[in-house]
């Protein structure tokens, strides 16, 4: 056991020396997720789009075509089949928000029923009017929105305003990445999607802080290093930990997109997604771009004695 | 840092066993756990996961505003006609009612005589002879909330008549109201029951004129024309010319029954005693007249009066079915909304899907668990059995806060709580990591653990704190079960901050006093 052991007590990784190829890479994301995003736009699920969602299950291995062409033959506009679960006997209906306002929605659903029949259980219905599904879209901006700029404020709040803009743009990066992701899969963009992105926020946000405390503290504590090897050194030093946390929640978040069930499925996928960009982008993104900021203007001489007392204090207690 | 007084000591046991204590009626079954006191009880589950309905309703405020505005309109005109005041273009346009005076001479009287009107009706009237007259803010909000609140009550009443379990009806926002029926898997009837306004009235039937020369259009002033539930020999749906004039109204209702009359469904009701005697004087001057009786524009039938009804009470014949006949006395019983409503949003599981939610929910954390422990004790050894430690407990702690808070877990919050399982150890990671770092340092064992503790805090606060702005956001914007991983993810992370930094800290202190250890097993 504690095979870390045999891990190197060292790390010295030239992160930011090659931050112009981590600055391409970034680049081709940001590229490739915008226009990912601009071709394929967003797979929206029923509660922005609105519409109406049914998961049912038949007696028997599921007619896909058969279902297809009586749900079809409703007029309802677009419906469409997926069959999920493991034993074919399950089948997600979605069909498309109706004109008219919210009761059309609720005749639509009751067509829907009647053409089904009986022998389907219906397991799970959804129907969201335009009013709410245009609501849930401002709300889920607003939230994605402002909790980038509230971590952004914090961070400031915190540290100094140049981490403040280092985390501004990392988690910008994560999240348009996140956007891309979705758009390149085309995998259902919906509510527990605006849980996913503001978690992956918070996530990587998490490591960038991690990253950006070392940082603070190796300021104070080697005056006259380069910006460049400081910052390298800072990456080095927390990698073990910033390993270790990402291979532990992706235990978590693979053990729930295997076995958490389909309704979780999208959300497990975009953290597995998350955990792996959120890493890069603590590591490559939002270390590299201090580089750009003049740390040691703004740093004042007060850190350098606080530490050398803290140091006395405690070697002090654990003396005593 | 290591040391710990004892009093800190009971402290941290305390919380852990609370956590423990509070968690525990998770494992019980449902029959176990309803033998329990309401304070001691397992985890609230959302609908997602024990089935149910989920109705987001809208009441149309605006339908009754306008109606104010008509009565306004009416209003308006007798009192200008009573004046003799003269104008013109009498009506509402937009949120207000507006017509012209013609006489300058009469702008100071008519100004005051519609200030007379109604106090909450702010008056203007211009130069040019425009008077615009506008329901005041407050007095336009106390309607709303007084209409809101009546449809509240409304909806409670006519749910609790169908025998629902544990429902719960909220108001939300200024004008909604949400609903949600745990064990609800077809929320049709509830759907079709709320969907009703079930205004009734009684009206005298109009013999002045015929319904055929009503449908061409020409219905005498102070009738109207309604369609019936009935049909005619075409198979269309008959007609009624009945007056304008509400003889009597459901409201003064005080119960109403389902019954059978010769071997047909009907519905009984009963008035209280003003409608009663209002019900008797009409009967009893009406004699040998139709009575219209209407329920949301739609005449239910109109039987002829053949003897005065004395005792305030009768029945509704009409062409029913046995559960319409139910709903129909259900409905008067419950009384009228005051204003129609709108199903904004539906959403229902049934229950043996939100029982394949919960078990898929289990494997997931279960297998997360596992996983999550497996790999901290293979990395970390014996630092890792400390940080596995704290790990159950943070979900123990997880469990009874979200049970002893009254939160309800949803999917999404199952979610939360596998992923506060991976992310919770990285608190303790970080703790490790520091102090291995510092033993590299040279520092004494005792001291890098001190050290490590020390500085790792700071970095903890930071970083959880602003994984929690995020939850903070998820859960302010969020709606339903997204909300419910908010919670979880939230709680998760003040959780996981205690175990990390007192539970493991205590672990490693004891370790380090009894066994005494020269240098880390990492």
């Amino acid at each position: 056991m504690a095979l870390l052991k045999y891990m190197p007590q060292k790390f010295n990784f030239d992160f930011i020396g090659k931050r112009m190829i981590a600055f391409l890479v970034t680049a081709v994301i940001m590229v490739g997720s915008v226009a990912a995003l601009a071709v394929n736009g967003l797979n929206f699920g029923i509660d922005f789009r609105g519409g109406l969602l049914l998961e049912v299950r038949t007696e028997g291995p599921a007619n896909l075509a058969q279902m297809r062409q009586s749900l079809g033959g409703l007029g309802l506009g677009e419906v469409a089949l997926q069959g999920i679960g493991t034993n074919g006997d399950e089948v997600m209906i979605r069909v498309q928000r109706q004109e008219g306002g919210e009761e059309a929605q609720l005749a639509a659903l009751q067509q829907v029923r009647q053409a089904l029949g009986d022998d389907v259980q219906i397991r799970r219905t959804e129907v969201v009017g335009p009013k709410v599904g245009a609501e849930l879209v401002r709300d889920g901006t607003l939230a994605i929105a402002l909790s980038i700029l509230a971590i952004a404020a914090y961070v400031w709040f915190r540290f100094e305003w140049q981490f403040g803009v280092g985390a501004l743009v990392a988690t910008f990066h994560d999240v348009i990445a996140t956007f891309g992701f979705f758009a390149l899969t085309g995998m259902e963009f919906n509510l527990t999607t605006v849980a996913a992105i503001l978690t992956i926020a918070g996530y990587s946000i998490n490591d960038t802080v991690v990253s950006y405390d070392r940082v603070r503290e190796n300021l104070r504590k080697y005056k006259s290093m380069p910006l460049l090897d400081l910052l390298n050194l800072s990456a080095n030093e927390t990698l073990s930990r910033t390993l270790l946390t990402g291979v532990t929640t992706l235990l978590a978040v693979v053990a729930l997109f295997f076995f958490g069930g389909d309704v979780l499925r999208g959300f497990s996928a975009a953290m597995i997604f998350g955990v792996v960009i959120g890493t890069f982008s603590s590591i490559y993104v939002a270390m590299p771009i201090l580089v750009y900021f003049n740390l040691r203007h703004s740093d004042s001489g007060e850190g350098e004695e606080e530490e050398e007392s803290e140091k006395a204090k405690s070697e002090e207690r654990a003396a005593g | 840092m290591i040391y710990f007084s004892k009093w800190k000591i009971a402290l941290i046991l305390a919380v852990c066993l609370a956590g423990f204590v509070f968690a525990a009626p998770n494992l019980l079954s449902r029959q176990q756990a309803d033998q329990l006191p309401d304070w001691y009880q397992p985890v609230n589950l959302g609908l997602d996961l024990q089935g149910g309905s989920h109705l987001l309703l809208e009441v149309d405020v605006q339908a009754v505003l306008q109606e104010q505005l008509n009565s306004l309109v009416e209003a308006v005109r007798n009192d200008m006609r009573q004046n003799r005041i003269r104008y013109a273009d009498l009506g509402v346009v937009g949120t207000s009612v507006q017509l012209r005076l013609l006489d300058q001479a009469q702008f100071e009287e008519a100004r005051n005589s519609l200030r007379r009107l109604d106090s909450d009706v702010e008056v203007q009237v211009r130069d040019n002879g425009l008077a615009v007259l506008t329901y005041t803010e407050q007095a336009q909000t106390v309607r709303r909330n007084a209409v809101v609140n009546q449809s509240i009550e409304i909806v409670r009443r006519r749910i609790d008549e169908l025998g629902t379990r544990e429902p719960t009806i909220q108001r939300q926002g200024e004008d909604r109201i949400l609903v949600q029926l745990p064990g609800v898997s077809e929320p049709e009837r509830v759907k079709e029951l709320l969907g009703r306004t079930a205004v009734l009235s009684f009206h005298l039937v109009d013999h002045s004129t015929s319904v055929e020369e009503a449908l061409r259009g020409r219905v005498p002033p102070g009738s109207m024309l309604l369609p019936s539930i009935e049909q005619d020999m075409s198979g269309q749906p008959a007609h009624y010319v009945v007056r304008r004039r509400v003889e009597l109204s459901g409201d003064l209702l005080v119960d109403s029954q389902p019954a059978f009359q010769d071997n047909r469904p009907v519905v009984s009701f009963r008035f209280n005693t003003q409608g009663a005697r209002r019900f008797g004087d009409l009967t009893q001057q009406n004699v040998n007249r139709q009575l219209a009786i209407v329920l949301d524009n739609q005449v239910i039938s109109a039987p002829s009066i053949r003897e005065p009804i004395l005792g305030g009470s009768g029945v509704i014949t009409g062409r029913f079915s046995v559960q319409e006949a139910n709903d129909l006395a259900l409905l008067l019983r419950a009384g009228a909304l005051p204003a129609p409503l709108v199903v904004l949003e539906e959403r229902t599981v049934g229950p043996d899907l939100g029982a394949d939610s919960i078990r898929a929910g289990q494997i997931a954390t279960v297998l997360g668990l596992v996983l999550v422990l497996a790999f901290m004790l293979v990395a970390y050894g014996t630092l890792g059995v400390f940080a596995n430690i704290a790990l159950l407990v943070n979900l123990a702690l997880l469990l009874g806060a979200l049970s002893l808070l009254g939160a309800t877990l949803t999917l999404p919050g199952i979610a939360g709580i596998v992923l506060t399982l991976g992310m919770a150890v990285d608190a303790n990671v970080l703790i490790f990591e520091r102090i291995r770092e510092e033993m590299r340092n040279g520092r004494s064992l005792i001291n890098a653990v001190d050290a490590g503790f020390k500085r790792a805090i700071v970095t903890i606060l930071d970083s959880n704190l602003t994984t929690l702005v995020a939850a903070i956001l998820l859960f302010q914007f969020g709606s339903g079960p997204v909300r419910g991983f908010a919670v979880t993810l939230a709680i998760g992370l003040v959780t996981s901050m205690f175990t990390a930094v007192w539970v493991t800290r205590l672990l490693m202190s004891t370790w380090l006093r009894y066994s005494k250890p020269k240098s880390l097993p990492v």
